[in-house]
């Protein structure tokens, strides 16, 4: 009696401890070897080993062995009468002694044979063969008792609730994994449409052949000095490749003009803002709000922009973000009536007008992105790609951004207010 | 016979025998490394394999099932087992699990 007693407490703590390493999430393998170790241990088994049931296969894969010796095959298979019989009989031991009538004991009779496996036990979780656990024979080569065998399972419900959770686990990360693949091809089809689209509306102009391509350049440029998530870069992009968008409707003959327009065609030109916010306004645009860029990419902070004359505050701030890498990239090209201004007079112009047309932590971030980039401290070659070499290394441009920056800092008021203007 | 580690290997040929020290770790996964010591010794030719467990105080379930291991390992090369130095209380639950049956106590 006081010897069953010590052996109970023994494989008590077995179980305690399955129990205990089942719940920790520690590496699935690790559990599984832990676990045929608690099994072998609690009731002195000599040989065995724990599988995994794969449903697609058909068969049973070893995850863990003891003692079984390099001849145990480590993949089994199971015919469909075999799932019958095992999903009937449930999570409890099978005698393979008593078992024989099974196609599968008939199969794998030599490797049971040989290694003295005695005991069976087909993991059925939630009417679901999830896997198995061998046993060999016991140190002390008696049989098997009945609550040994009661020992055997509950700690194979342990196991077997490791492997299905572990399954589980696995389906949702496939599935997680499906929907990442086709969120990304969404991703891309937007954003190459939105390259399409950019192209087109450049097509448009000849005199300012890749403007949108370029401000969607600058704007990310912004975005990403100012430390914005990923997504939200790739929205401004979006943003500054669609911001001229309306102008898909304005005659060609006034984008085209090769003077200075009058006032009845700068007033067609100014609807573009206008007319871009309707086109873009019915599409869901994820990350950032394209629309309104589009709307309001003319306005000024100082209220002197159109179309709404809008006052610092009330303009939303990515169409800051375009109206800066707009104003910028009409500074730097060439127009028909007018040459493009050296680089070192563009960054004059944007410090000047800061706090006025644009908000100064944008322009110190813009001037910082291309400090960085003609230091070297970034890869990129974007401004020189863009504006050509010899343009963006002329003479005095590090230190005239230096200085601006320096000027700058600590940078201007956000807010700037209207009522303290003449 | 020479060897890399020709000292160790004289004095297991003069002997054929190893001593592993079970030491503290068994309960864990990391007890799995004593089993492959035994094994490495097995494979060397070593005919006596002295588990000291002098420096173990309790052995829990997967310290059992470690030692089987090296229980099995050995009856399959032929080597006898022995257990030196184990309390009172291990060498009872031994007892009853019926690993005395297959190792020598000492
Ligand atoms: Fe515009
Ligand atoms: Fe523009």
């Amino acid at each position: 009696m006081i010897e069953q007693r010590t052996k109970l407490i023994h494989a008590f703590g077995a179980l305690a401890d399955l129990g205990q390493e089942v719940a920790n999430k520690n590496n699935f393998q690790e559990t599984i070897r832990t676990s045929l170790h608690l099994i072998s241990g609690s009731l002195a088994i000599m040989r065995g080993g724990v599988a995994r049931y794969s449903r697609y296969g058909h068969e049973l894969n070893m995850l863990a062995v003891r003692g079984l010796g390099d001849d145990f095959p480590l993949s089994l298979s199971l015919c469909l009468e075999d799932e019958r019989q095992f999903l009937a009989n449930g999570l409890n031991p099978i005698e393979t002694e008593h078992a024989k009538v099974l196609p599968f004991f008939q199969v794998y009779d030599r490797s049971f044979d040989s290694r003295r496996i005695e005991l069976f036990v087909p993991l059925v979780i939630r009417d679901e063969i999830v896997g198995a656990v061998f046993l060999g024979e016991k140190a002390t080569g008696e049989p098997y008792t009945s609550y040994e065998k009661e020992i055997i399972c509950a700690m194979g419900r342990h196991i077997g609730v490791a492997i299905s959770q572990r399954n589980l686990m696995a389906e949702i990360e496939r599935h997680a994994e499906e929907n990442r693949k086709l969120f990304d091809d969404l991703r891309t089809t937007y954003n190459d449409t939105v390259k399409a689209f950019a192209a087109a509306i450049d097509c448009k102009d000849k005199y300012t052949e890749g403007h949108s391509v370029r401000v969607g350049r600058y704007s990310e440029i912004i975005a990403a000095e100012l430390d914005w998530s990923a997504d939200q870069v790739e929205g401004a992009a979006t943003a500054g490749y669609l911001h001229d968008v309306g102008k898909l409707t304005v005659e060609r003959k006034i984008i085209n003009a090769p003077y200075r327009i009058n006032a009845k065609e700068s007033a067609e030109l100014n609807k573009h803002p206008a007319v871009g916010f309707e086109i873009l306004q019915p599409i869901h645009h994820p990350y950032t709000d394209v629309p309104l860029a589009a709307k309001y990419h003319h306005e000024r902070l100082d209220g002197r922009g159109y179309p709404d004359g809008l006052y610092d505050r009330e303009i939303p701030y990515i169409a800051k973000v375009v109206n800066l890498a707009d104003s910028f990239d009409a500074m730097t090209t060439d127009r028909p009536y007018k040459a493009r201004r050296p680089a070192g007079e563009v960054i004059e112009d944007l410090r000047r007008n800061a706090g006025k047309q644009f908000a100064p932590e944008l322009v110190t971030a813009f001037l910082r992105g291309m400090l960085k980039e003609l230091t070297g401290e970034t890869k990129d070659k974007r401004f020189r790609r863009m504006l050509g070499r010899e343009y963006m290394e002329a003479e005095g441009i590090v230190p005239t951004l230096r200085n601006t920056l320096n000027e700058m800092r600590p940078t201007t008021p956000l807010t700037y207010i209207a009522s303290d203007q003449p | 016979m020479i060897t890399e580690n020709g000292a160790e290997t004289a004095f297991l040929a003069a002997d054929d025998k190893a001593v592993v020290l079970a030491g503290d770790y068994l309960n864990k996964l990391s007890g799995e490394a004593i089993e492959r010591e035994c094994k490495t010794k097995l494979e060397s030719g070593v005919k006596e394999l002295v588990v000291d467990f002098s420096q173990t105080e309790i052995i829990n379930s997967i310290g059992i099932s470690i030692l089987l291991g090296v229980i099995d390992t050995a009856a399959n090369s032929g080597a006898k087992v022995v257990f030196a130095d184990l309390n009172e209380e291990s060498a009872e639950l031994f007892e009853m699990l019926g690993l005395t049956k297959h190792v020598t106590m000492a």
